[in-house]
Formats: structure tokens, sequence, C-alpha cells
């Protein structure tokens, strides 16, 4: 029970960490981040989002985009989840399906959860245990992108990863129905698996659901919501859950709007102008450079600014020429711009550069700079100040890859554009015959990801999925992430660093006891893989939300993004 | 009188020369070849403007760069500083040769040294494939025509199935797959960067349009008695093409000739435009106009000059090849037109 008590207090220690650290305010008033009790009265009619392109499959398993994560919140139950409210308490876990968190033995190997009785799936049909154990083995079974590095510590998932149609989760995850009970038994305890249990790939779905990506067919769900229709090429349309009833205000509120319609193929300077005239609620996609200032001066009150845990940054491939060289990686550190790039980005009230691998007020995030002008890896400022071309173009000529070809490879939209032709100035100006490749956005990210395309540099950006060091420095630069000639090698350098893989492990250990440590061994990591630099980060995005005037109640979740189910168009 | 002393001038006259002849009086070719004029002069100092007038490097981003504009240092991106300060914008049209003229792009280059520049790659690009593509179709149109039979089937096939694809989606395509690995052909190999690929699609994606119509009239003019008499003679194949067939087939090239550089240039902008045509840094109007597009709010002009530049030499090249048409066609001729 102890140790039960140790393994929780690690994750809201991360929690209370990102109370004062991304807010700023104290424990107490993280508490005044609750949800605002329901107010009937503003109830009713349809919220209206917009977005160029639809997110793929509505499969919750499969789905990995920030687009449909959104309304996962709204539709779907896992077990745990991540709190509603505002501030860093939206970065808490809190118990969903679940009637508690759950309780931990065995070393924090074995956590208990008792299922909460009468909840319905938008069928109608009774949510059971045994549709909880068929949800874990659907997660291999549709081989969700995370399977191997977040559910591949449960017990048998090393079985089901290899032969994912016949997964049975039988030791893994033990369900009673006699007492409603569900055990989850891992291989080893791990500091954030409350946090990976709150994701959407860990959300209830019914036994009966396809044992393959669902992709727009519709699986019933347990929250506020439910999905009518979906068409990717023309709107996806959410209703009232008929057998929802409120069980927890923390997890799955009651939400305001009868509908939610989502609107796709629709131009990002068309969604600014609908949300102007009040014909959408919200617009989905960045806001196009040219429309910034308008609506920063014109519609200003209806713009939101909030801070993301998440990161621009430039792989660079450790394993083939000219990046294969220290010097040469370490040259584009310090010769890029990232007040330039901030600029393209849309201005210092958008983004902030950053040369860390943690982004600010993130758990061991260590305020530190070895890439701006009189600063070196082992000599860090403590912030990002100017590049250094001269001491890049002495790196470059000193690593003896002058004058090789380098193509950077970068999204087709327009900003990634910007990044790519301002990279290649840089690099072409400190000594390589640099080119950009912009490859449509629907593919780079998994293009550049192949060890197979030989990408030597590339744009590219990574939110978190839960707030713990490891998202970062584990899961984009752990040797694990890295499987040559695949799509789905998150780790696009290439980097495998055995010594501090060893190191992340150990913090991830310390965690489960001592979080305070465990950060401050994050922080240390961190600065140890970028003195090997094998990415140049950028900056630090802001999320930029522009609501229409007809709207009201606008809540921001910094796990989500903003809730569409608390909008109030009434 | 005077109608007999013109008409013993065109008949002591070749064709060519009387076509000569009508098109230096013709107001169409003189405004037209006026226009083009000064487009590709100014398009081909470009690196004199760029160097000694501009005195910027329009390949190389200058986000930081600053200008001084009636004596006030002003940066060339300008972050906003009204309401809550989002965004940020380049400077717009200074109207002053010597400093951003049409203002800046997203990069902070000079639009004008850009927009000379990219009058360069367009109408190199532009007029080389529409050359290659008048070439090729001669080639393919004489061969086909005047061979008939199996060659001309085989021929006449290959380009029906490239003229079954709309031109637009063939270039496309073509653009997308040989822009990511270039293209290699025995020992010659043009790299996704080259400007050779995009004058190699386009070239080719036009040869039927060109091709078949010179082939018809090859087939006809092989009917005809003075070419059946050179045959009955003896003479040699290039004898009779280079001398009979190529001499009678030139006029309808010559009209085709503006026609197509004038496609090809615009196929050029439109590949460009949409990122697999000339790539970055170099420019086109096409990529021009793709900079402008994310600064049509703030910044009409970057996308709009180039757009005036592409449309000034459409016209003016399609201007020209209904004069030239004209002076080449006895029969307006006749009418007067």
């Amino acid at each position: 029970m102890h140790r039960h008590t140790k393994v929780l207090s690690s994750v809201m220690g991360v929690a209370a960490l990102l109370v004062s650290a991304l807010v700023g305010t104290s424990s107490a008033s993280a508490a005044s981040g609750a949800l605002a009790p329901y107010d009937a009265k503003h109830a009713g009619g349809t919220v209206t989002l917009v977005a160029q392109a639809a997110a793929g499959t509505l499969d919750p398993k499969v789905n990995y985009t920030a687009e449909y994560w959104q309304l996962y919140q709204a539709t779907y139950d896992g077990l745990l989840t991540f709190s509603y409210g505002t501030g860093a308490t939206t970065f808490q876990v809190v118990p969903d399906l679940a009637e508690a968190l759950p309780t931990s033995s065995n070393g924090g190997k074995t956590l208990t959860f008792k299922l909460r009785t009468g909840i319905k799936f938008s069928d109608g049909k009774p949510v059971t245990v045994a549709d909880v154990k068929a949800s874990f083995e659907r997660i291999f079974k549709v081989s969700s992108p995370t399977a191997g590095s977040f559910y591949n510590g449960i017990v048998g998932a090393d079985v089901c990863l290899k032969t994912p149609t016949t997964c049975k989760l039988d030791k893994g995850v033990v369900v009673n129905a006699a007492t409603n009970s569900v055990v989850i038994n891992l291989v080893a305890a791990d500091e954030t698996i409350l946090s990976k249990l709150a994701v959407p790939h860990a959300v209830i779905n019914p036994a009966s659901a396809p044992s393959k990506d669902a992709g727009t067919t519709i699986i019933p769900t347990t929250g506020a919501y439910m999905y009518k229709s979906y068409d990717p090429n023309k709107s996806l349309v959410m209703v009232r859950n008929p057998y929802y009833k409120e069980w927890s205000h923390a997890a799955q509120p009651q939400g305001y709007p009868d509908q939610i319609l989502y609107k796709f193929g629709i131009t990002p300077t068309a969604q600014v102008t609908a949300v102007e005239n009040n014909q959408a609620n919200w617009a989905y996609d960045p806001i196009p450079a040219d429309r910034l200032n308008e609506i920063g001066t014109k519609y200003a009150s209806q713009v939101h600014v909030n801070p993301l845990t998440a990161m621009w940054y430039l792989p660079m491939n450790v394993n083939i020429a000219p990046f294969n060289n220290l010097k040469a990686r370490q040259a584009v550190n310090y010769a890029i711009d990232r007040a330039a790039m901030v600029k393209i980005f849309g201005g210092t009230q958008l983004a902030g550069p950053v040369c860390s691998f943690l982004p600010p007020n993130f758990p061991g995030h260590v305020d530190y700079c070895g890439y701006t002008k009189g600063a070196t890896p082992a000599k860090p400022a403590t912030a990002w100040a100017a590049p250094d071309l001269a001491l890049a173009k002495s790196l470059v000529k000193a690593s003896g890859t002058a004058g090789q070809a380098v193509g950077i490879v970068v999204s087709d939209d327009d900003v990634n554009k910007q990044m790519g032709v301002y990279l290649q100035s840089v690099l072409t100006s400190i000594g390589y015959k640099a080119t950009v490749k912009p490859i449509s956005g629907n593919i780079q990210f998994t293009y550049i990801q192949n060890s197979k395309n030989k990408v030597q540099i590339s744009v590219t950006q990574w939110y978190q999925d839960y707030p713990a060091a490891s998202d970062f420095l584990d899961v984009l630069l752990g040797c694990a992430s890295f499987t040559p000639n695949s799509d789905s090698s998150i780790n696009m350098s290439g980097y495998c660093n055995k010594a501090l893989d060893a190191k992340m492990a150990t913090a991830k250990t310390l965690g489960l006891t001592d979080p305070a440590a465990a950060n401050k061994m994050w922080g240390a990591i961190d600065q140890q893989v970028m003195a090997d630099a094998p990415v140049a980060v950028v900056f630090t995005p802001k999320q930029l939300d522009f609501i229409s005037s007809g709207s009201k109640n606008y809540l921001f979740s910094l796990q989500y993004k903003m809730f569409v189910d608390q909008l109030q168009v009434k | 009188m005077a109608l007999k002393d013109s008409s013993e001038a065109i008949f002591s006259e070749s064709p060519g020369k009387i076509a000569l002849r009508i098109l230096r009086k013709d107001k169409r070719a003189k405004i037209s070849l006026s226009i083009l004029g000064v487009i590709i002069f100014m398009s081909f100092m470009a690196p004199v403007y760029s160097h000694y007038v501009a005195d910027s490097n329009p390949f190389e981003s200058s986000l930081n760069a600053t200008i001084n504009v009636h004596g006030v240092e002003k940066p060339v991106l300008e972050p906003s500083t009204t309401g809550l300060g989002l965004g940020v914008t380049p400077i717009g049209p200074t109207w002053n040769p010597r400093s951003y003229f049409l203002g800046a792009d997203g990069q902070g280059r000079d639009v004008m040294a850009r927009l000379l520049y990219g009058g360069r790659s367009t109408l190199l690009i532009g007029t080389t494939a529409g050359l290659l593509c008048i070439l090729f179709s001669l080639l393919i149109g004489i061969v086909a025509g005047y061979r008939r039979g199996w060659v001309d089937a085989v021929l006449s096939r290959i380009l029906d199935i490239i003229w079954a694809f709309p031109v637009y989606l063939l270039a496309i395509s073509l653009s997308v797959v040989l822009l990511t690995s270039g293209l290699t052909i025995g020992f010659i190999h043009l790299g996704p960067g080259s400007f050779a690929l995009p004058i190699l699609i386009i070239g080719v994606v036009y040869i039927p349009y060109v091709a078949r119509p010179i082939r018809a009239q090859v087939l006809a003019l092989r009917e005809r008695e003075f070419v059946r008499a050179a045959i009955g003679t003896g003479a040699k194949t290039s004898t009779i093409i280079f001398r009979e067939i190529l001499p009678n087939v030139m006029p309808s090239v010559v009209v085709f000739i503006p026609i197509i550089v004038s496609l090809s240039m615009l196929t050029e902008s439109a590949l460009s435009f949409l990122s697999i045509g000339v790539q970055p840094p170099a420019a086109s109007w096409g990529t021009i106009i793709n900079d402008g597009l994310a600064l049509l709010y703030t910044r009409p002009m970057v996308g709009l000059a180039p757009g005036i530049m592409i449309v000034l030499t459409a016209a003016a090249l399609n201007l020209y090849g209904d004069a030239v048409r004209d002076a080449l066609d006895p029969k307006s001729r006749a009418r007067g037109d």
C-alpha cells in the first residue's frame, strides 16, 4: 500500500510541478482550476468547427492526431482520463470509467481498478469488464501506433505485438465480472502508466468493436456525445449520447451544445473569415500569417493564446553524411537563427526560441542553451540569444563536410515550406549545397521516419502525449524508438546512445519513488543529449484559438486544447 | 498601276519575305514585340539590378534585415505592434528602385529582384520547352506522315497515349515523380532541382498537340504532285523532306512557335506555383505567386506583380502569334485582314 501511494504520488507530483510551472499558480489555485458547475440555461445549439481536412480514421485506438484527440475527450472514456477544468488541472489524471485511481501492489507492477456500474454505450449496451479486457487486446489487434511504446509493458503484450490478430491478455488484464474488478499486470513498474491509461488509445470500446481499424465506421461511445455521421470529405457530426448520464464532472461532464458539426474542406483563410462572420465557432488550422495582425487587432477579444508543451525541431540523421559528424550537427545548432524562425511562425507572441529538448515549464526542463553566441555545450548560457555563424562555418570546415549536398525535407504547407527555405539559406551560407524538398503533409511525418528514405535533415514538431520527460527524451531519442527502414520509427535521427539509454531507464525507475530527483536526472540527460546534437531544437509554439463572437465559455486543456463540448452558443 | 506593282512585287518575293514584310507593318506585331522585348531585357538584367541597383541577394533569406525609409530604420519583416501584437508583416512596396521597390516576401527578400530573376527562369524554361516540343513534333510529324504504314501507326499510337492524359495532369504526375530523385538517362543525370526537368516535362506533354497537325499536313503534302514528281524522279528521301516537305510545313510551325512557347510558359508557372516546377530558392513567376498567396491579405503585390508579368507575356506572345499567322496565310492576305 505504501508503494501504491508512491506510485500515485509520482503522477500527482508531476501534475503539481506543472501547476506551478505552466500557469505560475500555487496548488491552491490549481484546485480552483476545476470545471465550473453545469449551467443548463446555456445548453443547446450547434457548435460548428471548421478544418481544411479530416484527420483520417475515427477509430480512437488508431487515430494519433491532435485534431481528433480533442474530440475523443467528449465521446470516449478510459478507466482513467485527463481532467476537465482549466490550467494545470487539465494535466491531472482522474478516474473515469474506473471508480477511483487504481490501487497498486507487487512493487507497482499490479494495478487494480473497480469499474463503475450503470454506464452504457451509445447503443444502449452496458459497459462490462469484458469490454475492458477486449479493449486492451484491441490496442494490439488494430496495431495502435502506441501499442509498442505505451502498452508493451502489460504482461503478454510481447506476444500480442508479434501476433496481433490473436492477441490475448489473459494474464495482463485480469477481469472479474462478479466484483467488477480489472487488474492490470505489468512486466515492470512504470511511472507514467496512469498517463498512458488516460490517453485515447486506452479508451474502452464495446467487445464487439472490429478487430481492425474501424476507419469511418462509428464505434459506440460512452461519453456525453456520440458520432452521428462521418464523411472525411465533408463533415463529422456529433450529437448527444441518449444513454449518457454524468458520473464524474471532472472526467466526463455534461456538454453544452446539442450538436457539434465539424466541417472539412475549408481553407485556413476561409476558416478565419467564417469565424469572423459567425458562420463557424472555431477554426482548427493555424491562422494564416497574413491574417494574424487582423484578428489580433480587430478581433482581439475572440483570440486566446495558450502555452503548449511542444517543440519545433530539426532531426538530423546521425547515420549518414554529413550529419554523421558531430561537428556538422553542432554547426547547424549554432547557425540557425531561432528568432528568425519564430518570425516565420508568427512572431514572439506565438512562439519562443529554445535550445533544450524538454520544453520550458515541462518536468525536467532546465534553462540552458549550449548553442548560442558565446556559449558551448560544456559552458551553456541560460537562454538562446543569437546565432554564431562564424563558429558554425568553422565547425563545418573542421568537420570536412563542407560542400556536401544536404536535402531538407519539409511538409508542403506554407509555414513549413518557409522554414525549409530559410534553412536552405542558412545551410548554404555555412558551406553546404542545400536543397529544400517539400512533400505532402499527409506523408511527410512518416517519410522522414523511414531511414530507407535517407533523409538528412527535416523540420518537424512534437506535442506531448502526456506530461513526463520520458515522452520527449525516451520516446524521441531512445534506442528502442529507432526501427530501421520503418515508417514508424519516431527517433528520426536514428540516434542511439546506449549509456544515455541506461540513464533514461534509471530516471524512469527513480520517478516511481522520487519524481523530483528523477526530473533533475532528466534535465541532465537533456543536456547530454544536446551535446551530441542529434537534433536542433528551434522553438516552443503556443496555441492560438480564434473563436466567434457568439461563442462563450472558452476553456483550454493543456492536454487536449479547447474543450469543444464546453463551448456555449446559447 | 499600284495594284500591278504590288502583284509584281509579290510574285518576285519568296513567301517568307512577303510574310516578314507584312509582319513589319503589323501594329499587333510591333506592340507585342515591344512588350516582349522590354520583359526579356528586364529579366536578363536581373543580376545587374540585384547587384548594382537594389544591392540585395534575392536567393538569401533576410529575416532580420532593416531598411531606411525616409530616414527611419525599419525592419524588413515588421512585427505587429497593434492589438495583441500577433504576426509579422513584410515591408510593402517602397517604389524606390534602390530598396525593396515592390516590397519584401515572407523571407525578407526583395520582390522586384526575384521578379526579374523569376522572369529569366520562366522565359528560359518556356522558350526552351516550347522549342524542344516543336523540334520533336516536327521530327515525329514528318517521319510518321511521310513513312506512313507501321511507322505512322506506332508513332501515332504513342501520341494518342500522351494525348489521352490531360496536359496538366500528365505534367504534374511527371513532375512529382521526377522531382524526388531526378532523371537518369544513360550517363545523363538531371538532378531534382535542375531546370532541365521542367523543360523536358513541358516539352514532352505538348508534343501531340503540334505533331498531329504536322503529320496530317505531311500526309496531304505527300500526295501532292510536286512531291510525287520528286519521288518519281528518284530523289533521295532526305532531299524530298528538306526541299519539298519542310518548306511547306514551316509556315505552320512558325505559327505554332509563339503559341506553344506561351503555353509552355504558363505550364511552367503552374507547376512552379504547385511547388513541382522551379525549386526554391530559385525563383520563377509561378513560385513568386505561390509565395504571394500567403501574403494576399497584407502584401498583395507579391502575388500580383508576377501575375501581371505572366498575363503581359502570354498576351504578347498570343498577339504576335496571330500576327504571324495572318502574315503567313495567303487567304487572310487576300481578304485584306
